[in-house]
Formats: C-alpha cells, sequence, structure tokens
C-alpha cells in the first residue's frame, strides 16, 4: 500500500480525512437545501478605486433568516462590500439581487435594506424617539402607528425610557441598542451591521452579542454582519465569509471555517493551527502520500484535485486536538512525538504549550486543566509525548 | 500684601487692555459734556440727541444695516452651497481650482478688489445695462462677493468635524436627498451658518475701503460717513454712533453664542 520513497524515517500508514462531513439537509440550514433560492445574491461584484480593487470579484448567497457574518481584517473589503449592499457604492462589476430584485441603479433610500452604522450615526439634535421614528416617518406612516411602532421597539432593546433623551445623554451601550432600534424599525428585508459590537468594551460586547443574536431571532430579519472579530463571527452567525485581500477564501458555517479551513489564512486568522509543509511524495488511486520533513514523518492522505507528485502542500492540526502527557501514552494507534516543553501559558480552565520537536519544529498544543493541583504536571524544559488522530488533521491550499 | 500676578495672566491682562481701552475711552468719552473730544467734562447724554438730529449719520447707519443684512443673508446661502460642494463632492473636476478661488478673497488686499469690482461694475453697464450707475446695489454685490469666501469656509470647517455616516443614514431610512439637505445636513449646519451669517453682516457693516471703490454719489455707509467726518476732525457725536455701534453687535454676538451653544448641548429630558 506504501509506495513512497522512504526519505524519511516512516512511522504508519494513516489516512488523513480533509472532506468536510456532509451535514444533514434540512430545517435551519437553508444553504444545504437546493430547492431553496438564495434570498441575496451576490454575483461576480468587484469595486474599484482608482487601480485598487477593494472588493474583487466575489459570489456570495445568503438566505432569508440567517444571521451571516463577513469576517476580516482591516483593509479586506468587507466594510466596501457592505456599502455595495446598501447602496452607497455602485459596484464595479457584478450585480446584487436582493429578493429577486436587481439593485443596479437604486438608490439606499429605495432598497429594502437598513444598515446600523459603525460610528451608530445617531441624529444629535433628535431625541432617541426621534431618532427611531425617523425612517417610519419617510415612509408616510400615520403618527399613531409610528408611536406604537417605536415603543415596540425601544421595549424590544430594552430602552423604553430613553426615549425623550438625546445621543449625547447615552452611554456607549444605550447608543448601540438605539443605533440597533433604529436599524429594524422599518422592518427592513436584510439588515446590514457594520462592526455592530466594535465601540463597546470586552464585558459588555459578550453580552450584548446573544442580545443581538436573540434580537435577530425575534425579528427574523436577515442579518449580514461585518466584524475583525473571530470569536463574534463564530458565536453569533449562522454562516461566516472569510475575507481577505476583496475575496473570500472560504464561506461556511462556523464549524466547517474553524474544523475544515481550506486555505491557510482561513486556518491562521480564525483561531491558532500547527502547519507543516510536505512534499507530495507519491500519488496512488484515491490516496497520496506526504513527507513532512519538520515532524520527520510521511503519511498517506486522501488526494485532491489539482494535486500531483512533487507538490508542496500544508498539513495542520489545531492545538486542542493533541495529547500531551509526560508519559508515552499506552494505547497510540498514530504517531508519537516526543519533545520538550519550551514556554507554557496558563489560563485557568486551559494551559497553552509550546513543544520543542527534535527536528526544531515548535507545535502548539493546548489542555484542559481537568484536575485541580497546585503544582503544574508538565512544567518548563519537561519532556514530553504528543500524538494527535491524524483524522483531525486538514490539508490546506496556500 | 497684594499677590504676584503669574505670567500668562499678566500678558492675558495687557492683551485685553490693548484690545479693549481704547473702546472703553471711546465709550466713555460719548457721555461726555465737553465739546472737546479729548477733554472730559462731566457725564452727559448730549451728544446722543444731537447724534439722533443728525439725520445724515441716521441715514449713513440705517443704509449700512440694510446693506449688511441683504449681503449677509445671500452670502450665507451662496458660501453654504460652496461650502457643502467643496466638502462633499471631493474628486469633482476643478476641485483645487475652485478651492483656491474661494479663498482668494481672504488673502487678496481690499484695494485690488474694489478696483476690480469697480472695473467689473462699469463694463457690466455698458453691455448690458445694469447695475445702472454705482449705489446701494453695487455695494451689496461687492459686500456677498467678498463675504461668501469666510462663510463657505466656516461651513465647510463645521462638515469636516462631522460624522459623515450622519447623512448616509438618513438616506438608508427611506429619505430623499433633499430631505437629508433639510433634516439632517442643514440643522447641523445651523451653528456654522449663523456664525457665518454674523462673520458677513459684520465684514459688510464695517468695510470702508470696497465700498468706497464701488459707491455712487448718494449712497453713503456709516463707516464711509464716520471717516469723511473724522477727516474734519472728532467730534464727541461719532463717539456715541460708535458706542451704539459697540453694543449693537454685542447684542448680537451674545444672543448667536446663545444659539449655538444651545443648539448643541440638548435639553435635559422633560
Amino acid at each position: 500500500m506504501n509506495d513512497s520513497g522512504n526519505v524519511y524515517k516512516q512511522h504508519e500508514t494513516i489516512a488523513v480525512n480533509t472532506e468536510a462531513k456532509s451535514a444533514p439537509i434540512g430545517h435551519g440550514r437553508p444553504w444545504m437545501d437546493p430547492t431553496i433560492e438564495p434570498f441575496i445574491r451576490v454575483e461576480g461584484v468587484s469595486k474599484h478605486f482608482g487601480d485598487f480593487a477593494a472588493v474583487d470579484r466575489v459570489d456570495l448567497d445568503i438566505y432569508q433568516g440567517e444571521l451571516f457574518s463577513i469576517l476580516g481584517g482591516s483593509g479586506s473589503g468587507k466594510t466596501t462590500l457592505l456599502r455595495v449592499l446598501a447602496g452607497f457604492e455602485e459596484p464595479s462589476t457584478g450585480r446584487v439581487v436582493i429578493d429577486g430584485v436587481d439593485m443596479a441603479g437604486i438608490p439606499p433610500h429605495r432598497r429594502p435594506v437598513n444598515m446600523m452604522f459603525q460610528s451608530y450615526a445617531l441624529f444629535p439634535h433628535m431625541t432617541v424617539a426621534k431618532n427611531i421614528a425617523y425612517g417610519l416617518k419617510r415612509d408616510g406612516m400615520r403618527k399613531a402607528v409610528i408611536s406604537e411602532r417605536v415603543a415596540d421597539v425601544l421595549d424590544l432593546v430594552q430602552m423604553s425610557d430613553f426615549g425623550p433623551r438625546k445621543p449625547a445623554q447615552l452611554s456607549g451601550g444605550q447608543r448601540q441598542r438605539v443605533a440597533l432600534a433604529r436599524a429594524i424599525v422599518k422592518r427592513p428585508k436584510v439588515l446590514l451591521l457594520d462592526e455592530p459590537l466594535g465601540a463597546l468594551d470586552k464585558k459588555l460586547r459578550e453580552s450584548t452579542q446573544f442580545e443581538l443574536a436573540n434580537i435577530q431571532y425575534k425579528s427574523g430579519i436577515t442579518f449580514i454582519v461585518v466584524t475583525h472579530d473571530q470569536e463574534e463571527a463564530m458565536t453569533l452567525s449562522t454562516r461566516i465569509a472569510v475575507m481577505d485581500q476583496g475575496r473570500f477564501p472560504q464561506v461556511g458555517t462556523p464549524t466547517e471555517i474553524y474544523e475544515y479551513p481550506e486555505t491557510r489564512f482561513t486556518a491562521d486568522f480564525i483561531g491558532t493551527i500547527n502547519s507543516f509543509e510536505g512534499s507530495v511524495e507519491s500519488v496512488s488511486g484515491s490516496e497520496m502520500s506526504v513527507s513532512l520533513p519538520a515532524l520527520d514523518m510521511t503519511l498517506q492522505v486522501p488526494v485532491k484535485n489539482g494535486i500531483s507528485n512533487g507538490d508542496t502542500v500544508c498539513l495542520a492540526v489545531r492545538p486542542e486536538k493533541i495529547w500531551i502527557s509526560t508519559s508515552p501514552p499506552e494505547t497510540a494507534d498514530t504517531a508519537v512525538l516526543t519533545g520538550t516543553v519550551e514556554d507554557q501559558g496558563y489560563f485557568g480552565n486551559l494551559s497553552l504549550y509550546r513543544v520543542r520537536l527534535e527536528t526544531g519544529e515548535i507545535i502548539q498544543v493546548s489542555a484542559q486543566n481537568r484536575e485541580r493541583q497546585s503544582e503544574r504536571m508538565i512544567d518548563w524544559d519537561a519532556t514530553v509525548h504528543i500524538h494527535w488522530d491524524i483524522a483531525s488533521m486538514v490539508l490546506l491550499k496556500e | 500684601m497684594m499677590k504676584r500676578l503669574s505670567f500668562p495672566l499678566t500678558v492675558l491682562i495687557f492683551g485685553y487692555a490693548f484690545l479693549y481701552i481704547p473702546i472703553f475711552s471711546m465709550i466713555a468719552y460719548s457721555f461726555n459734556k465737553s465739546s472737546l473730544a479729548t477733554t472730559w467734562g462731566g457725564f452727559s447724554l448730549r451728544w446722543y440727541g444731537v447724534l439722533f438730529e443728525n439725520s445724515q449719520a441716521f441715514d449713513a447707519l440705517m443704509l449700512s444695516i440694510r446693506i449688511a443684512l441683504v449681503s449677509a443673508t445671500f452670502a450665507t446661502a451662496l458660501g453654504t452651497c460652496a461650502g457643502i460642494a467643496l466638502y462633499r463632492f471631493r474628486s469633482f473636476r476643478g476641485r483645487r481650482l475652485f478651492s483656491g478661488m474661494i479663498a482668494a478673497p481672504l488673502v487678496m488686499p481690499e484695494v485690488i478688489t474694489g478696483l476690480s469690482l469697480l472695473l467689473f461694475f462699469i463694463s457690466l453697464e455698458n453691455l448690458i445695462g445694469w447695475p445702472a450707475g454705482r449705489g446701494v446695489d453695487t455695494i451689496t454685490i461687492a459686500h456677498i462677493t467678498f463675504s461668501m469666501a469666510f462663510v463657505a469656509i466656516v461651513v465647510q470647517a463645521r462638515l469636516a468635524g462631522q460624522d459623515n455616516s450622519l447623512e448616509e443614514a438618513a438616506q438608508d431610512l427611506g429619505a430623499r436627498p433633499f430631505r437629508v439637505l433639510v433634516d439632517i445636513t442643514l440643522p447641523l449646519l445651523a451653528p456654522a451658518m449663523i456664525a457665518g451669517w454674523l462673520l458677513a453682516f459684520t465684514l459688510s457693516f464695517d468695510d470702508l475701503v470696497i465700498s468706497s471703490f464701488v459707491s455712487g454719489p448718494g449712497a453713503n455707509t456709516l463707516p464711509m460717513y464716520i471717516f469723511s467726518k473724522v477727516k474734519l476732525g472728532v467730534k464727541p457725536d461719532i463717539n456715541a454712533l460708535a458706542t451704539i455701534i459697540v453694543a449693537l453687535v454685542t447684542i448680537g454676538v451674545v444672543v448667536a453664542m446663545r444659539l449655538m451653544t444651545r443648539k448643541d448641548g440638548g435639553k435635559k429630558p422633560g
């Protein structure tokens, strides 16, 4: 079975699972169901500023009722894409279709979307109630209906007593709620949120995260959230589009993105990962063997399209998927590597170790601190044995 | 024992003394009984009486107020448009040229502005027969020309310090561009527009050089009247006139300041 040239010490013949397990089709996963039409279609959209492409030929399908996150660092083009959806920027190429209507040439005030701005953009010269009523007034609603809707939405965001206040008299968290209330009071088909929690401090951000998801669930509005905070995106979203240099390296559920990252960028951007470069020694049938000099071993993994002999590939494993112990594991059906603890971090609930292998490679390992002890079991310079299930490794594109 | 004044305080006192002693002495001398402008002869309202009987001075005052009101209003309207255009349309063709041109009157010597406007009015009259002769109209137009630059700069500064997304938010909530202007842009610009209007009013009210160039027979603004009087020696009734002007300007500025601070502060919830 193993027909690779035995350049490096061969430990084992092990299969690496690189394919996402297909999730069951059903309720709450409209993107898995081919009979459901996407609610928002982004087709080949680019936005150029001069020679620079802030958004570069992206495609995206977003379904009704989703809480969809666009996750990227600063300058990744995420806010530009949001502004294209809102109508503040005309796309240079491609088109945006919302609920079956092509949005080309439709100005922001006629789109069925509302936006919550990063700065909140509350009108400083109007009270909270007037801020929220503004959009309803533009639709020519009757006064009685307006005040009822305003009261309802203030209740939803728990700001009922604050209607007569001016924005300057509110705290950051209260302003955030008012901004959200103003954006959802018109019951838009889609709500765009630009860094909705960005201006809040950490503690407030955590509690507000869940409230936001709760409000999304109650209102049933499709949310598209732009954020740079991976934790926020992971906890909030039904799906995440990772954005980098105007493109999407990967779109998927939080679990898919975390457990089955497709590219090195995604893997590094979300959480931490140990990645090892290797070269394809041979391809036979559905498997290929990859030699990893950093680990001093060769692994058997399923073949991916477009990979041939001699190609450089990247295999990776998350720190929490690795077992660490001071004594050699008894029943390890996988490769066991030995190294020394170069550095460690104690976080209370878990510890993070940086283990230096004999090859010089440093591997990050995290372990739950299940037992209570005043002394650490694994200390600096301790000799440790680490191993992991090869099926938890992923094959990354560069 | 007297406390030693700190250096900054001393500087401040000197600065204010330099600015205000001439004005206060002028005000004091307006209540002077003596007809000699520089010797104190006891308190009296005599010169205010003389002033009100002087129809020439009164006419000049009314003319100046009229011109200042009209020109400040037009200058505010035009200057606001220019300020918004300069700020908003960041990349239109010739923006740099336009913005340089709007600021030019700020540094242009008044003599040059006055002369060029005079030549312009004369050739315009030759071409289309308007404005017929020089007078109130030409002074007003001239004042609009130079004071709108100041308004534009005040408005532009205010816009630069403002969150752009406010207007976008209004648009996003369904407001057409015109509604955004009325509901959001202009209310937020109000303090700057009031400040610009006051500035334009003051500039127009005390302009002497440009007015002298473009004025015609019969159109004497207050500064022109005062200047012509002073050439024949300072009379105490001029002091009285100046005191009235100072009082009016002070009231105007105080009112405007209160308006402006109330706009941003926000009232306590009732």
